[in-house]
């Protein structure tokens, strides 16, 4: 790929590209979140086309209209959303799209090349099994198996470890090697500097949508790799106070909570919080710490057990009942749950004011001057960048968006926060903002709940860990600093650790 | 008995434009495109089924008019919805709209004439079968062809190259485009095909059920093919099973009143409006409960490629 260049809304998220890679080697595409990655891969699988640059294969120069054109050419994208169709069954997805089967399918010939397949490069899956029962690994190996068996020649695996506990990793990382070995011309796309020296034989960097520079594994360093990646060197560290947790502020006893399906998706979780912690939940993204989130600040009721704010019982109570006890909630989804999107900033804080008295006149209408005031110093203290408070939130960068939301939300000093994914596609500047924010706040006093699937977050900033799996606690960390990731792998994985018990309610404190 | 078989059949006749309806509005729907616009397709081919059959006396000709009428008013649909995003709530009912004035404006002068229409074919042997003869197999051809098109279109669906990407494209069209498969022309075609087929379910009322044409003569058996579709779960099987049910209830209302029953004509003509309320509702508290959830997940949700977030 030469000199590819793609911008969206005027913004150029690749600028004059190159990139290659030959057959049998494994070649990482690095950069932060937003680097252009994405974007380039999407341009190669033929999902974007182009402003300018040319892709050349086996020498030969293409151009790619569609899909169609990229996977013809033998390009296979394992994208971070699987593409996989959740009611159909493994095989169906594996043969849609193959244009080679008679039009009457025959299932009993996918299936076996599906075996085969699996046998030859160690991933096993259920060709009768529907997508949707399948958990998040089982869904990236039969996306995998899909490209294998359209013959792709050259794989792009975008983030594929993202949503993979440590273990399952290492078991991707036996897959690409294998595949490597047979010829396949191998793309890894990641900002995760360990794996990518594990796995790369080259590693290309972007930042900023522009090439920094490709190096062999042999010359690479992790510290070389983030200098490129980031541009300057940047202080990680955050300074974590030593924790003298206050009084309890947060108490969940038992909780069941139903998922969207109707499925338990929260099987019983009982933890305290205190104030001046951060109890960090870490798992694997759909174990239950959405729904236990919402479950926290009112948008979903727990079926059985108890939850209480400050030693209220708030159970069965709304949203705003949990905001009047200055309960907190940052959720994941930033432009759905957590601001209007096209609203602008002084609605969007007013979201959570507008029906308290001295934000109203007479009691009915909101006084949109007194909004405006507090938005001017929040945005400042917060230091959101924007050109006008009547600025449509939606046009926002993430980084800004996250910004004032944490404004909104940590505007009246709470007791307690519910922090999912804080951030959560933010670049490294916000990111390290994000999280100084959270560490004063937890000084400040508020107990914070910090649910995420970064586990480097999880141990830079958690004063607690408690590590969920399948809507259940698995164990609970109470020195963060002596735990290693190989331990939190495993418990995330659903393994029970004695040296990390799970705190046991006695049944009279159930009742 | 004889009552009861005669309702029956009755059932099937009056069930078979429901069905075909419902049929087409199932495909456009597999492919993820909502068309609302099921009244105006049936009424604008009940017209021009009508029209053609009297000029021409052909009612292969009239179904086949009919058919591409059908088609080409859903082809304006597939192209705002598909082609251009715009909102398929808005365009569907604006189809019924227009279908409705149309057909009554362009139909005036065909008002009060008749037709020889499609006659009953009953089918050797099999019609002589006791019971099950009478009630499925004396009737005329195109309810012959609506078991054919049931049968073959759930093995479509389900063992058929081209069922698997229409089921595919209603659910994930990401993931077909993907494959390097065009979402954009499966959803033109299963839109304006299911067009076509609510088109012939209207043209059956002109050619077969009154072989005359009327302002309004669907009388909302459109409306009652959206909701069947739900009531089918998206499946042509239990389709014919809600038409039948919804046509059982429409003949026996007819008798009743015939009968000369108390209860008064128009509780009974609301009947089949209720029975689809109390199905929706029924679905819907299953649905609560999580325990079916048969709507195609992309189904109202314009594609767009380089959309991003």
């Amino acid at each position: 790929m030469k000199g590819i260049t793609k911008s969206f809304y005027g913004i150029r998220a690749n600028d004059e590209v190159n990139f290659e890679v030959r057959p049998g080697e494994i070649h990482t595409l690095l950069g932060e979140n937003g680097a252009g990655k994405s974007t380039l891969m999407n341009i190669l699988c033929g999902l974007y086309t182009p402003e300018r640059g040319t892709i050349k294969i086996n020498g030969e120069k293409c151009f790619f209209k569609s899909p169609k054109d990229a996977i013809n050419a033998g390009i296979g994208m394992l994208h971070q959303h699987f593409m996989l169709v959740p009611v159909m069954t493994v095989w169906e997805n594996v043969a849609l799209g193959d244009k080679e089967l008679p039009q009457v399918l025959p299932k009993n010939k996918v299936i076996e090349q599906i075996k085969e397949l699996s046998d030859v490069y160690g991933l096993s899956v259920n060709p009768l099994a529907p997508v949707w029962q399948l958990s998040v690994g089982e869904q990236q190996r039969v996306a995998i198996v899909k490209l294998l068996y359209r013959r792709a020649k050259v794989l792009i695996l975008d983030e594929p470890t993202a949503v993979l506990t440590p273990q399952e990793a290492r078991h991707l990382f036996r897959v690409i090697k294998k595949m490597a070995e047979e010829g396949h011309g191998i793309v890894f796309i990641s900002h995760k500097l360990d794996e990518v020296l594990e796995i790369s034989d080259r590693i290309t960097v972007l930042r900023k949508g522009r090439n920094v520079g490709t190096v062999a594994k042999e010359e690479a360093s992790k510290e070389k790799l983030a200098e490129m990646m980031i541009g300057k060197r940047v202080a990680f560290a955050i300074d974590k106070p030593i924790q003298n947790p206050g009084k309890e502020v947060l108490n969940v006893k038992n909780i069941k909570v139903l998922g969207d399906r109707g499925r338990l998706k929260v099987n019983g979780i009982s933890f305290s919080l205190r104030q001046r912690e951060i109890l960090g939940i870490a798992g694997v993204s759909g174990n239950g710490q959405e729904e236990l989130a919402e479950a926290l600040t009112g948008l979903r009721k727990p079926i059985s057990g108890k939850v209480f704010v400050d030693g209220d019982d708030v159970t069965t109570g709304n949203p705003r009942d949990f905001m009047k006890r200055r309960v907190s909630y940052i959720p994941a989804d930033r432009k759905g749950t957590g601001l209007i999107a096209n609203m602008n900033l002084r609605e969007n804080i007013a979201l959570r004011k507008y029906w308290k008295s001295e934000y109203t006149r007479f009691g009915f209408f909101i006084n949109w001057e007194r909004i405006a005031g507090h938005t001017g110093k929040l945005v400042e203290r917060f230091s959101v960048a924007n050109p006008s408070l009547s600025y449509p939130v939606r046009l926002l960068s993430g980084g800004n968006m996250q910004k004032l939301m944490l404004a909104r939300e940590l505007s009246d000093n709470p007791r307690v926060i519910v922090a999912v994914q804080p951030t959560w596609g933010l670049d490294i500047g916000a990111t390290h903002y994000v999280r100084e924010v959270l560490v004063s706040q937890k000084e400040k006093g508020s107990g914070i709940l910090l649910i995420t699937d970064d586990l480097e977050e999880i141990l830079a900033l958690s004063d607690r860990i408690a590590v969920i799996h399948g809507g259940e606690i698995v164990g609970i960390v109470d020195n963060p600093d002596k735990v290693t990731e190989e331990e939190l792998g495993l418990m995330m994985a659903g393994t029970k650790l004695e040296k990390y018990p799970v705190y046991d309610l006695k049944e009279d404190e159930l009742e | 008995m004889e009552v009861l078989i005669s309702i029956l059949a009755a059932a099937v006749r009056s069930g078979t434009p429901i069905l075909y309806a419902t049929l087409g509005e199932i495909l456009t729907e597999r492919a993820g495109v909502l068309n609302l616009g099921l009244e105006g397709l049936m009424l604008m081919g009940a017209l021009s089924g009508f029209w053609v059959a009297y000029s021409t006396s052909s009612v292969t000709f009239a179904l086949v008019a009919a058919f591409l009428v059908g088609a080409a008013i859903a082809l304006i649909h597939a192209f705002l919805c598909v082609h251009l995003g715009a909102n398929q709530v808005v365009s569907g009912l604006a189809i019924t709209m227009c279908g409705t004035g149309a057909s009554s404006l362009l139909g005036r002068g065909l008002v009060g004439e008749t037709i020889k229409g499609i006659g009953v074919l009953p089918i050797p042997v099999l019609s002589k079968i006791p019971i099950i003869g009478p009630v499925l197999f004396n009737h005329d051809p195109l309810v012959y062809l609506s078991y054919v098109l049931v049968i073959g279109m759930s093995w479509f669906l389900y063992s058929t190259k081209a069922g698997l990407n229409l089921r595919a494209v209603g659910e994930a069209p990401g993931a077909v485009d993907a494959v390097g498969l065009d979402p954009v022309k499966l959803r033109y075609l299963y839109t304006v095909i299911g067009g076509g087929l609510a088109a012939i379910g209207g043209a059956y009322l002109s050619l077969v059920y009154t072989k005359m044409w009327g302002e309004h003569m669907t009388a909302g058996r459109g409306w009652i093919a959206v909701a069947l579709v739900i009531f089918a779960i998206w499946h042509p099987a239990r389709a014919a099973l809600g038409a039948y049910l919804f046509g059982g209830v429409g003949a026996l209302q007819l008798r009743m009143q015939a009968a000369g029953t108390s209860i008064p004509a128009p509780l009974l003509l609301m009947l089949p409006y209720l029975l689809t309320i109390l199905v929706l509702l029924g679905i819907s508290i299953k649905k609560g409960k999580g325990i079916l959830l048969g709507a195609p997940s992309a189904l109202g949700v314009p594609y767009q490629r380089e959309e991003r977030t």
